[in-house]
């Protein structure tokens, strides 16, 4: 437990210091915050225009506001992701710095561990401007806060999977472009997996619309937490942190 | 404290480590030695559980670096070729680091990383970061870094590459004075380094192990068939060839070569039969013939001749020095296994 700490904290302290922190919550900040004033001005704007009409119509925070916002973040979050988890290992090959964590008495795993949870850690950081975002709908309205919380827990569930993904690749090489251009291929390809769904109901396409990533994010933004949505990210972050294991030792062998 | 039994590391297309054996007592320092791509580094990285070996068998401070390894971590300190610094973290920071991914308690890590950098001339530098220092620097923080958790063994890979000469010394005095404590494995390509610093040597080429033995010993091998060098005034001889003509008959010399015929001056390599001394009876007949004897120096052979020797890289001579010597007969073949 201590050398995940360990390592954990070194990875965050890396982060910080160099730009990639900096540049990704700029980014965050600016993408979520247009996101959250467009999707809040148009509310706002329908709301008028029943109270205009003299018709009562609808009006849900959490509906109209927050689900929306959740499934616009999830898209951000894939394109963000693969700048995340890029260095954590590749740096480490190229810097010659892996030397040092292999030949010290600390597990593979407490690597992984470490590793990935300082990249979860950093997706939080750039999810807490989102929270900043959502506590003006708190303090000029009345949202449910519960779908609210289950959101977050999706979306970090969500990165939490790609994270685990893009930990394995960065593995594979020792060059963080090249690794952050694959983890943002197979972030896309797991996100248009469900645009499979025009080409009918067959089994094959329902087993693809399950592998895709952000299908899953639907049901915890309306603040259902459903037990197959929990299972396909658990089981996702589950392989992507199994295959980095594997690619960890079998770097040793070909070493 | 190491030992190593049959070891190889196989590649698809190469033998990196063929079949090498050797033992290493505690608190010596043996130097590693061997040309570049000898399989120098792949042997310290088998040491240091970085890979397993291929076939073979290696056991560090009692526990096996493939079945124990997690053991074998806790007693080794290593430095890689390349230091393994975090060009963003500073120095005081980085080690404490290391400290704790070392299993090292908590409360002992500030004093011990503050000692650290003392020892390691590093304390200058502590708040500045590793990716502003010079190379003698982060050399130094590597080997503050693989120092840190007091281990048995460190296994140095080419700690002086890269420095300057004054850094050179500086790190040899640091290395000598961390034995006792330690038990040190350095690898090099530099034989005065071997000469300097470490009390063993273990010479490998192509994979496989040529010699390992005391320094002394190689030296004692090497000085057997030792010659002379015999330089004598060039005024007043009547030419190069009476000179030769005239030390072959000292009793004793076997052989004599003119090595440089200047205007001034002339060089002759004079080369004894075993056991003998001719050396005065040498200066005695070219004084006696009226010549001036400027100089009569033997010439033993250094570490580097056994070693282009053993290695079998005569061709590639670093130095046109190492090449005037005469080739060591039988000087070594008793103690390369």
């Amino acid at each position: 437990m201590r050398n995940i700490w360990t390592i954990c904290r070194r990875e965050l302290y890396a982060y910080f210091v160099s730009p990639i922190a900096w540049v990704l919550l700029t980014i965050f900040a600016f993408l979520s915050g247009v996101f959250t004033y467009i999707i809040s001005a148009s509310f706002v704007r329908y709301s008028l225009e029943g109270q205009m009409s003299g018709q009562s119509m609808p009006m849900n925070v959490n509906e109209q506001v927050i689900a929306p916002l959740f499934s616009n973040i999830a898209v951000v979050g894939l394109f963000l992701i693969p700048l995340i988890s890029m260095r954590l290992f590749a740096e480490e090959k190229r810097q010659g710095t892996i030397e040092l964590l292999v030949t010290s008495p600390v597990h593979d795993l407490e690597i992984i561990l470490g590793k990935w949870l300082a990249s979860v850690l950093m997706y939080c950081a750039l999810l807490a401007v989102l929270a900043a975002d959502y506590s003006f709908l708190f303090l000029y309205g009345n949202p449910d806060w519960k779908p609210v919380a289950t959101g977050f827990l999706g979306i970090v569930l969500q990165g939490a999977c790609l994270l685990a993904f893009g930990a394995f690749i960065s593995t594979l090489t020792r060059n963080q472009i090249v690794a952050g251009a694959i983890g943002f291929a197979l972030a896309l390809v797991l996100w248009i997996l469900n645009w499979t769904t025009s080409f009918g109901n067959s089994v094959a396409v329902q087993v693809l619309n399950y592998l895709s990533i952000v299908s899953h994010m639907d049901s915890f933004s309306k603040g259902v937490i459903d037990t197959k949505d929990l299972v396909y990210y658990v089981s996702m972050i589950f392989l992507g942190l199994f295959l980095t294991a594997r690619s960890l030792e079998s770097m040793r062998w070909r070493a | 404290m190491i030992q190593v039994e049959g070891l190889s590391k196989r590649y698809a297309h190469h033998v990196a480590v063929n079949d090498i054996s050797f033992s290493v007592e505690k608190g010596d320092i043996v130097g590693f030695l061997g040309p570049n791509g000898a399989g120098k580094t792949t042997t310290m990285r088998i040491l240091t559980c970085f890979m397993p070996p291929t076939s073979g068998k290696a056991t560090v401070a009692g526990f096996d670096v493939f079945e124990q390894s997690f053991e074998v971590k806790k007693h080794i300190g290593y430095l890689p070729e390349a230091p393994p610094l975090y060009p963003e973290m500073n120095v005081q920071d980085y080690l404490s680091f290391v400290a704790r991914l070392k299993n090292m308690p908590g409360s002992e890590i500030k004093s011990r990383t503050e000692q650290v950098m003392e020892r390691c001339a590093v304390a200058d530098v502590k708040d500045k970061l590793i990716s502003k220092l010079s190379k003698g620097y982060r050399q130094r923080v590597g080997l503050a870094q693989a120092i840190i958790h007091n281990p048995d063994v460190l296994i140095l890979d080419e700690p002086t590459s890269g420095l300057d000469p004054k850094q050179i010394n500086e790190t040899r005095e640091l290395i000598k004075s961390l034995s006792g404590e330690h038990t040190i494995i350095l690898s090099t390509h530099i034989l005065p380094e071997v000469e300097a610093v470490c009390q063993k040597v273990i010479i490998i080429d192509k994979g496989k192990l040529v010699a390992t033995d005391s320094v002394e010993n190689l030296k004692a091998r090497g000085s057997v068939s030792s010659a002379i060098q015999v330089q004598v005034d060039a005024s007043g001889v009547a030419d190069a060839l009476a000179v030769r003509q005239r030390l072959e008959q000292v009793p004793g010399v076997s052989k004599v070569l003119e090595k440089v015929v200047a205007d001034n001056r002339f060089i002759y390599e004079v080369e004894s039969l075993q056991g003998q001394n001719p050396r005065p009876d040498v200066a005695r007949a070219i004084v006696n013939a009226g010549w001036n004897l400027l100089e009569l120096k033997s010439t033993t052979l250094t570490l580097e001749d056994i070693f282009l020797e053993l290695t079998g890289s005569h061709g590639e001579a670093p130095a046109a020095v190492i090449q005037e010597a005469p080739p060591p007969q039988d000087a070594i073949a008793g103690g390369a296994q």
